[in-house]
Formats: C-alpha cells, sequence, structure tokens
C-alpha cells in the first residue's frame, strides 16, 4: 500500500520549526537562580572531575554513575567542605581510588564542588509536593 | 586493462554490496560480548569495592561497559537497515564505497575509543567519555549513513511506510544530537553550569530516542515482513505513534532534570509530553491480542519469539517510566539504581530483543536452511528472559533502598546503606552473569552463520 506523504513532511516540518524555536530558547536560557559564571579555576576543576570520571560513581543533581554520594552540596553541607573534599582525594575510602593530585589541582576541584553548590540544593528535601503530581522545588535564593 | 579494472571493481562491488552489513553487525557483537563483560567486571566493585581499586577502578570500568553496549545498538541497528534495504529490498546502493568507507571509520573510531580509554585521554563527558576529537568520525560516519539512506530510498521508493521515516529520522536527530553533547566545548554553554548541566541531559536523552528510532523502525519492519501484510507500517495509527514519539524525543528529555533548578516552564513542558505516553500504554493493553501473536512464525521461530519478549518488556518498561516521568514520583526515584534499571530494561529488554529478533530474521535470509529454534538456542532465550526479570527487579530494590535511606530514615553513612543493599548487588552481578551467558548461547551459532557468509 502507497502512502501519501504530503500530511507527514507537513507534520514533520512543523514539528521542526518548533524544535527550533524552542531550541534556541533553552540554548539561551540561564538557570532559574542568577549565578556568577564558572570561573577560570572551576572550569579547571571541571575539566579534572571530567578527565578522572569522578561522575562515573559519582552523581550531581542525582546524575552520573551510583557507587558512590551525590556531591551537590559537599561543598556546604554541615560537618562537610573543602577539607573534607581534600581528605577524600587524598586518602581513597572504599572503592574510591586514591588521587594523586597537586595543591592547585585540588583546589580548582574544590572550586568547582563551590560553585556547583551555589547553583542549587540536592537532594531538595524541602520540595512540596502537589496533588497534581508536580514538585515545587527549593532553590537556593529561598533558603 | 581498463576493462580488467573494472571487472576487478565489479567483484568488489558484489561483495561488499552483499557482505558490508555482515561486517557491521559482527562488529556489533564483539562490542556486545565486550561491552558485558566491562558491565560484569564493573558490578563486581560494588561487592568488593577495594578489588584492584587502584588498577582497575569502577571509574575506569562504566565508560568501557556502557559505550561498548551502546556501540553494540547502534552498529547493528545500523548494520540491518543496511541489510534490508539492500539485500531483502534489493535497491541499488547509492555508493558501495560509502559504505565501506562508513564501516571502516567506525571500526577504527571503535579502536581509537579503547585505546583513548585505556590511555587515560578521556576528558569526554558520560556516554561519551573518550577523547572529543574522536567524535567527528562518528559523525562523518553518520553523514555517509545519511547520503546513502536518502539517497537510495529518494529514487526508488514513494510513499514511504513509517519504518522509513523512521530510520531517516533516526539518521538525522543522531547527527544532531550527537554534535549537542559536545556543546559543552563552548564557552556559552560551559561557563552557565545549570544550563550547560540541563543541555548535557537533553542531548543524551534524544540521543537515546534517536537510536530507538532505529530500533522501532527495525521491530516494525520486522512485524510487516514476517507477517507478511505492510498494512502495520502504512496505517494511520502507526504514523500517529511515530510522531508521538518525535515529539517526546524533542521536548520530553527535561524529565531527566525535573530536580535541576532550570526555569520551571522547562520542566512543565517535558510533564505535559511525557504524560503523552500514556496513550502507548492503553495502546498496548488494547491491542494486546491482535499485535504481533498474529504474526506467522514457522519461517521466523526465533525471531517471533524476540519479538514476543519485546512485547513483554516494553509493557514492563513503560509503566516504571510513566511512573517516574510524574516528578513526585521521580522526586524519590531519581538518582538511584530505579534509573539504572529503567537504562538496562529497556536496552537490554526492548532494544536487544529487537536486534536478535533481527539478526535472526536476517540468518533465515542468508541461510533458508538454517535452523534457529535449536534446543540450547531457546534455552539460552528463555533464561535471559528470566534473568534480565531478575537483575531488573534487584536493581529496584537497590534503588527504593537507597531512595528510602535519601529521603525517609535519613540515618547512617553512605557506606552503611551501601553495604545494607549488598545482597541485591550480588543478585545484580549474578544474573548480570546469567544473562552474559544466556545472550552467549543464543549468537554463537548466529555469529558463525555470519563468519561463514563473509568467508563464502
Ligand atoms: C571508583 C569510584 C569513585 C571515583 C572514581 C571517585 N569517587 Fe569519590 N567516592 C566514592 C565512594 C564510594 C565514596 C564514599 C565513600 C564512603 O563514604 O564510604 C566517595 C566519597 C567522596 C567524597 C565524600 C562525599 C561525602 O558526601 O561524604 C568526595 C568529596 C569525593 N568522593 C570526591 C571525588 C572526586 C572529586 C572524584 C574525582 C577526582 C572522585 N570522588 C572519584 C567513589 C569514587
Ligand atoms: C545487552 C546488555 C547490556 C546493555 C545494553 C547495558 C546497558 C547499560 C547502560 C545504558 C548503562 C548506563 C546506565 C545509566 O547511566 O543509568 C549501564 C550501566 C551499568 N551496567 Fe549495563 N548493560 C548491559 C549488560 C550488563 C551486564 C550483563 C552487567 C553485569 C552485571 C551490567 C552492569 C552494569 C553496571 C555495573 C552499570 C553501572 C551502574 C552504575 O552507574 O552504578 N550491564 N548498562
Amino acid at each position: 500500500m502507497i502512502t501519501n506523504s504530503k500530511p507527514y513532511i507537513l507534520t514533520i516540518a512543523i514539528l521542526i520549526f518548533l524544535f527550533s524555536i524552542y531550541n534556541y530558547v533553552i540554548y539561551n536560557t540561564e538557570g532559574y537562580v542568577a549565578v556568577g559564571k564558572l570561573s577560570p579555576v572551576a572550569v579547571k576543576g571541571q575539566q579534572i572531575f571530567q578527565s578522572n570520571q569522578c561522575w562515573s560513581c559519582h552523581q550531581l543533581y542525582g546524575l552520573g554513575g551510583y557507587l558512590g554520594p551525590d556531591l551537590t552540596n559537599v561543598y556546604s553541607e554541615d560537618g562537610k567542605g573543602p577539607l573534607y573534599i581534600k581528605a577524600f582525594l587524598n586518602s581513597g575510602v572504599k572503592s574510591m581510588p586514591q588521587f594523586h593530585f597537586s595543591e592547585e589541582e585540588k583546589n580548582a576541584l574544590v572550586e568547582y564542588l563551590k560553585q556547583v553548590d551555589e547553583t542549587g540544593i540536592y537532594p531538595n528535601y524541602d520540595a512540596k509536593i502537589e496533588a497534581t503530581g508536580w514538585v515545587e522545588i527549593i532553590y537556593r535564593n529561598e533558603r | 586493462m581498463l576493462k580488467l579494472k573494472r571487472r576487478v571493481g565489479l567483484k568488489l562491488y558484489t561483495e561488499m554490496k552483499d557482505k558490508a552489513p555482515i561486517y557491521f553487525l559482527l562488529f556489533a557483537l564483539v562490542a556486545l560480548f565486550l561491552g558485558m563483560f566491562f558491565g560484569m567486571t564493573a558490578s563486581f566493585q560494588y561487592l568488593m569495592p577495594e578489588f584492584l581499586k587502584e588498577q582497575i577502578p569502577f571509574s575506569k570500568l562504566r565508560p568501557f561497559h556502557v559505550t561498548s553496549v551502546i556501540s553494540w545498538i547502534v552498529l547493528s541497528a545500523t548494520g540491518s537497515i543496511y541489510f534490508f534495504i539492500t539485500y531483502v529490498e534489493k535497491f541499488k546502493l547509492f555508493s558501495r564505497w560509502l559504505v565501506k568507507l562508513h564501516f571502516i571509520i567506525f571500526l577504527l573510531t571503535g579502536v581509537a575509543i579503547y585505546i583513548s580509554f585505556i590511555f587515560g585521554y578521556n576528558e569526554g563527558r558520560e556516554y561519551f567519555a573518550f577523547h572529543p576529537i574522536l567524535m567527528i568520525p562518528i559523525l562523518v560516519g553518520w553523514i555517509l549513513f545519511g547520503i546513502n539512506y536518502f539517497k537510495i530510498l529518494y529514487k526508488n521508493v514513494k510513499g514511504w511506510p513509517v519504518y522509513y521515516w523512521m530510520w531517516g529520522t533516526g539518521i538525522v536527530f543522531m547527527c544532531y544530537h550527537l554534535m549537542e553533547a559536545h556543546f559543552w566545548l563552548f564557552d556559552f554553554f560551559r561557563l552557565n553550569f545549570i544550563k550547560d548541566f540541563a543541555v548535557q541531559w537533553k542531548s543524551t536523552g534524544s540521543f537515546t530516542g534517536s537510536w530507538n528510532m532505529l530500533v522501532y523502525g527495525m521491530s516494525i519492519y520486522l512485524m510487516s515482513k514476517i507477517k507478511e501484510n505492510t498494512d502495520v507500517a502504512t496505517n494511520k495509527m502507526a504514523f500517529f505513534f511515530y510522531f508521538l514519539g518525535l515529539t517526546n524525543l524533542m521536548f520530553g528529555w527535561a524529565h531527566h532534570t525535573y530536580l535541576l533548578p532550570t526555569q520551571p516552564w522547562i520542566r512543565y513542558v517535558a510533564y505535559g509530553i511525557s504524560m503523552t505516553e500514556w496513550i502507548v500504554l492503553a495502546s498496548i493493553i488494547y491491542n494486546w491480542k491482535s499485535s504481533v501473536l498474529k504474526i506467522e512464525k514457522e519461517n521466523n521461530p526465533m525471531a517471533y519469539r524476540f519479538l514476543l519478549a519485546t512485547d513483554f518488556w516494553i509493557f514492563i518498561n513503560i509503566i516504571l517510566a510513566l511512573l517516574f516521568s510524574i516528578p513526585a514520583i521521580n522526586f524519590f526515584t531519581h538518582g538511584t539504581h530505579i534509573t539504572v534499571a529503567h537504562s538496562m530494561g529497556t536496552t537490554i529488554g526492548i532494544n536487544t530483543t529487537i536486534l536478535f529478533s533481527a539478526l535472526f530474521y536476517i540468518v533465515h535470509q542468508l541461510y533458508p536452511d538454517f535452523i534457529t529454534d535449536k534446543k540450547w538456542v531457546k534455552r539460552g532465550f528463555y533464561s535471559l528472559n528470566i534473568s534480565l526479570f531478575i537483575f531488573f527487579v534487584s536493581l529496584i530494590i537497590a534503588g527504593a533502598k537507597r531512595s528510602y535511606w535519601m529521603y525517609v530514615s535519613k540515618t547512617g553513612s553512605f557506606s552503611e546503606m551501601q553495604d545494607s543493599i549488598i545482597p541485591y548487588y550480588i543478585s545484580f552481578f549474578v544474573f548480570g552473569i546469567a544473562i552474559f551467558v544466556s545472550l552467549l548461547i543464543v549468537a554463537v551459532p548466529i555469529f558463525r552463520a555470519f563468519l561463514k557468509n563473509i568467508k563464502s
């Protein structure tokens, strides 16, 4: 059976048109809470985070691998912070390997985690769950 | 002399015309078994966290696993589609050289990716952890595929059945989202952490959507061929679901990032769009008896069985996916192994079963006398499904326990929580091995048949 393709081509054209606008807007939309851009040191930290695959054991905002804990707010959590982070990098606990970073590299990682921490909260314990199934998350500037 | 050259060229042409798709399929099977092997070694570290952690840490194994098994999906889909259009539909390739080049590029890139992992040039991100430069040959490969594909179809087919649309869409969106996954290389994205992170997960979500276009298109193709009834691929319903899938591919990704502080409208859109998938579930239930079960199975018993398994796994996975696309449920399941249950439940349960169905169909096309449903193959098939079920349930329980620790009990350290889940990690590990063995049993006869084919 041969189908008439015209309506399908039209549908695709409309979808692609909407998709283009949507992408344009997404690419030009910042996060909900205004924070500064990543500093050059933080970018360096991000590179170290990527090239050592911290993400394959850790999550940020719950995304990543699952062998280790989430690191979104490790910088600001009670009892944690820069020294705590460095201690883990120095020693390597459980499955986490020992990393032999220079002081500068460790500082860069800490700076990256600090700037990630400023963007928001995860896990978002104070979020409000609504009857519609929606979740109203609490933002950094609301606490 | 010229004549001779032409003859040689012709011979090569006929050879490659027949063989290039099979090379892709062999390559895909190798990637599958290597990938599963890395998966098993990685999951072992859940049981023995300190085991060889300095030599081969989990963080090295996970990218090996994920990249290899995704390559299995993508390569076997590519090989099958090349096979269908040249061998089954008997269309003349636009350019035989491009197919050959496509294969060689992918093969070399595959080797380069492994080398890049081994020597630690892996500054990429999740799913594409290798050196970003390797994205270029991968993209070139997809463009070559696209050129051949669209040229062939444009010339030969009027009024495309839905699977041709799906494959075409898959190829185009694959190119786009592979690029999008590397937008982080530009400061415009990278310096805005939230935007950058959102776009990263947008791209990986839609990347998955793109390979699903290829693979689901294959399942409709197989149904229409095994059933010898083209209606499944040309009726209005088929197109409706294609457009629904495409809409979800484009706008549904933000259900991965409900908890990321993006602008709320982005998440509203994703919630709304994701909920349209209930229509898919409703239609599956409504059409239960009339769908795949009617397929004639005499000639393709294993291809048929695998499609039955696909039906079952779609049903299970879509319920899970629909539930945790509701933000209130996602709130608790996000960031736990329930996500992993979903990823592997779908990539194995849905994608891999469709792909194996295709492989059996292809073997039957090559060797009509080949008996596919040998006793051991059937056993492998059943043990695959049973193992996958237990594997899947183990991951869900592990995820639920972590969620309980995160949101309800909130006591004890991370490592205490991990230790309490060990029984489920053991079952995850053991049934992971069972999946490996089952698929091996199923795949060996196919692998042999393909080897025979390229040698002949
Ligand atoms: C092979 C897996 C693995 C890799 C790779 C890894 N980690 Fe870890 N990491 C862990 C595990 C597991 C823990 C939890 C240990 C425990 O508490 O028992 C952890 C704990 C931590 C902690 C403490 C978190 C907390 O809340 O207590 C920090 C900080 C950390 N890792 C940072 C990093 C950084 C930065 C990198 C990359 C340079 C990295 N890790 C790479 C597995 C890993
Ligand atoms: C066809 C076979 C398989 C496919 C297609 C597949 C696919 C995947 C995918 C896509 C992921 C990423 C999950 C995510 O990011 O959420 C993943 C993760 C993983 N897979 Fe597999 N997989 C397969 C078989 C196996 C087997 C046999 C094992 C062995 C137990 C295994 C162990 C793992 C592990 C340990 C992870 C990492 C989970 C984590 O981050 O903690 N996989 N797999």
